[in-house]
């Protein structure tokens, strides 16, 4: 049986992550919370929109609405990587050699791991940025199609062109494809090699969460009262294709999924604050946790597969033990 | 689920370079009024505040899907705005300050369109600051400076100290012509009381048109009522109101004209398809449409609002005893067909 160790914190969770094994929970305060031996907090920053962790999880890379990417280890020290003064850091993302990048209003960053910024200026805001898995290269979600970037090298950007506003951006695990998230209730994606565009829609509600399988072979996404996975097994994606629906509840929205970090199982978050994992071979569903105060915003599977972290934009976060 | 969230009310300052605008949020950032507001500005500029409630975002204009204007959407206020409210309880109330040429509709269809954003809060207000001297250069060099006025709910008629007795009139009489729904304030240095453009709650079916006069009584010619302009109003409001129901408006450079509609008891079978159907179609050139209808048989006033194709009604309260159970709609938008709106309308009437 599953266990829970809840942790009940004051305010919005944007992200429930892993930072060398130890759980970390970014509050929208401005405090990241941990579960180190006991419960922990440090005060980042004045005001916390955006966090994600390095590629090895061994940081937690934070963006403010004070102006300041910051980033913190497991053991509570934190530094400044960057500040931009009164302007909102909005996204943030980790990438290859200690790179990372942030965006603020129209202009996205690229810092490298000796502290060099470089500085991308693009004629409508940046919704989203995203590393691609392979080179160092970003990609940025904006109005009417993504822009992608090389950072290492001087030369011009290659621009994806598709009408709408996205607004979130990943790449799939072998740099194949790139998928935003829309304004509208859709996702789009672009094979890059030949430019194809992949139309994923039908969705009831905006997306705002997606998560790779392990082997990047399928897509989850939240935004129906099921989780929505995308096949990616085939060079041209999900075209042509139905995708799974998995944990579908009759009156209640997935707002968070997170897929296992070896197998092809989702944890699959809901409005209501339950927490489900679903097996796409058979869609074998298990209940994680019962529902809660608030919608689940995010999730993350540790290194071995066992444990779930989990917040809720309410604040009742927690831990949850796959084995018990 | 969470426990429900009170939506926390959103003001939208519209208005000119120079109109007062700054001086007008200045006095809501600074004033003891015992409520708090984040505000959200182009630029922190001239705001000479140091808040960390106020946040500076570019304005972008999002158009969805097909590229008609009532689907066109502020996407940095869906995020500002989404920020704001994962900490709630630091503010009580939102301002949204636009840009001199900035068009209120998207700002305004943000907080309709976007689940997420009208999930945690609501439409108050659009407030637009005029200056009283230069009110009409602008409306000859641009088109927004109409548009702000037209879709306005409150209108702050500032810099009265610029211009004599006569220039205040006639562009009062203009902002009148453009839009015969909205409160006027005459004002100096924006000098307006903050109760009059803050917590006005226009958007709010059980509030708006409630406390309306020039919109309820419009064509009643019965001005005894207690009117919006100021103590020093000496104007003639018959005089004022004889442009409503006209068309275009006689003034040159106005090109948003406003067709104000009345008739007895409707006919709900046939008013719904009605609505319905001139919002459709003439979506695109409805900037605002408000009414309060009597359905026959029914014992409760039916209030009614809309932005471009975007349309809200309920019922309000119980009609009084004594009052008329008459039906009023104005529309305020470009090339309206008063001809064929007032006959369908009165089409909708119950037998």
């Amino acid at each position: 049986m599953p266990t829970v160790a809840p942790l009940d914190l004051d305010g919005h969770c944007v992200a429930a992550t892993f930072v060398a094994d130890v759980p970390h929970f970014a509050l929208a305060d401005g405090h990241v919370h941990r579960l180190d031996h006991g419960h922990k907090s440090e005060k980042v920053h004045d005001g916390l929109l955006a966090a994600t962790t390095d590629l090895a999880s061994s940081r937690l890379v934070t963006g403010g609405e004070d102006g300041k990417v910051c980033s913190t280890k497991a053991d509570g020290t934190s530094e400044t990587l960057a500040e931009l003064g009164r302007k909102w850091i909005t996204s943030v993302a980790c990438g290859p050699q200690g790179a990372i990048a942030y965006a603020s209003g129209r202009n996205a960053y690229v810092r490298f791991a000796d502290g060099k910024v470089k500085e991308f200026v693009h004629p409508r805001s940046v919704e989203g940025i995203a590393f691609s898995p392979k080179g160092m290269r970003i990609g940025v979600a904006r109005y009417n199609g993504a822009t992608l970037h090389f950072p290492a090298a001087d030369g011009k950007p290659t621009e994806l062109e598709w009408a709408g506003a996205h607004t979130g951006i990943t790449f799939s695990p072998d740099g194949n494809f790139l998928v935003t998230t829309m304004q509208e209730n859709a996702l789009h994606g672009w094979k890059l090699v030949d430019g194809k565009h992949m139309r994923m829609s039908g969705y009831p509600a905006k997306v705002k969460s997606m998560s790779w399988s392990a082997k990047g072979k399928w897509l989850a996404s939240s935004g129906a009262p099921a989780a929505i996975v995308w096949p990616f097994q085939s060079k041209d994606g999900p075209m042509g294709k139905a995708p799974l629906e998995l944990g579908t509840r009759g009156n209640m929205m997935v707002s968070a999924v997170a897929c296992h970090s070896a197998d092809d199982i989702a944890a699959i978050g809901y409005a209501d604050g339950m927490v489900l994992a679903a097996r796409f071979a058979d869609q074998k569903e298990v209940l994680l946790r019962r529902p809660g105060k608030g919608a689940i915003t995010s999730m993350a599977w540790d290194k071995e597969g066992r444990r779930v972290v989990f917040g809720s934009e309410s604040g009742d976060c927690g831990v949850i033990d796959i084995a018990g | 689920m969470s426990e429900a969230q009170t939506q926390i009310p959103v003001t939208v300052l519209t208005g000119y370079l120079g109109s007062g605008k700054t001086t007008l949020l200045n006095r809501i950032l600074s004033e003891n009024h015992g409520k708090r507001y984040a505000v959200i500005v182009n630029e922190f500029g001239e705001i000479g505040i140091d808040n960390d409630l106020i946040v500076e975002s570019d304005e972008e204009i999002y158009e969805m899907n097909n590229g008609c204007v009532c689907c066109t959407v502020r996407g940095d206020l869906i995020r500002v705005v989404e920020g704001l409210m994962r900490r709630p309880g630091r503010f009580d109330a939102i301002v949204v300050e636009t840009t001199g040429l900035a068009d209120p509709v998207p700002v305004a269809q943000t907080f309709f369109m976007d689940d997420d954003v009208r999930s945690k809060t609501k439409l108050d207000a659009v407030v637009a600051l005029v200056d009283a001297k230069h009110l009409p250069l602008r409306l000859k060099d641009s088109r927004e400076a109409e548009d702000q006025i037209a879709f306005a709910d409150v209108v702050v008629l500032n810099k009265t100290d610029l211009v004599d007795d006569e220039e205040l009139r006639s562009v009062e009489a203009t902002i009148r012509a453009i839009n015969p729904a909205a409160k006027i304030h005459r004002t100096e240095r924006a000098g307006v009381a903050l109760d009059q453009v803050l917590d006005r709650g226009a958007f709010d079916l059980s509030r708006a048109l409630e406390n309306d006069p020039h919109f309820l009584e419009a064509h009643d010619h019965d001005h005894d009522h207690d009117h919006e302009c100021g103590p020093d109003c000496d104007h003639d409001h018959h005089h004022d109101h004889h442009h409503h129901d006209h068309g275009v408006s006689p003034i040159h450079d106005v090109t948003v004209q406003s067709v104000s509609l009345r008739g007895g008891e409707m006919d709900s079978k046939k008013f719904f398809p009605w609505i319905e159907k001139i919002t459709q179609a003439e979506g695109p050139n409805i900037l605002r449409l408000k009414g309060i209808i009597a359905f026959k048989d029914d014992p409760d006033r039916y209030v009614i609002q809309g932005v471009h194709m975007i349309i809200e009604g309920d019922h309000q309260r119980a009609w009084k005893d004594g009052e008329n159970h008459d039906s009023r709609l104005v529309f305020i938008g470009r090339e309206l067909d008063a001809e064929k709106l007032k006959r369908t309308f009165e089409a909708c009437q119950a037998a």
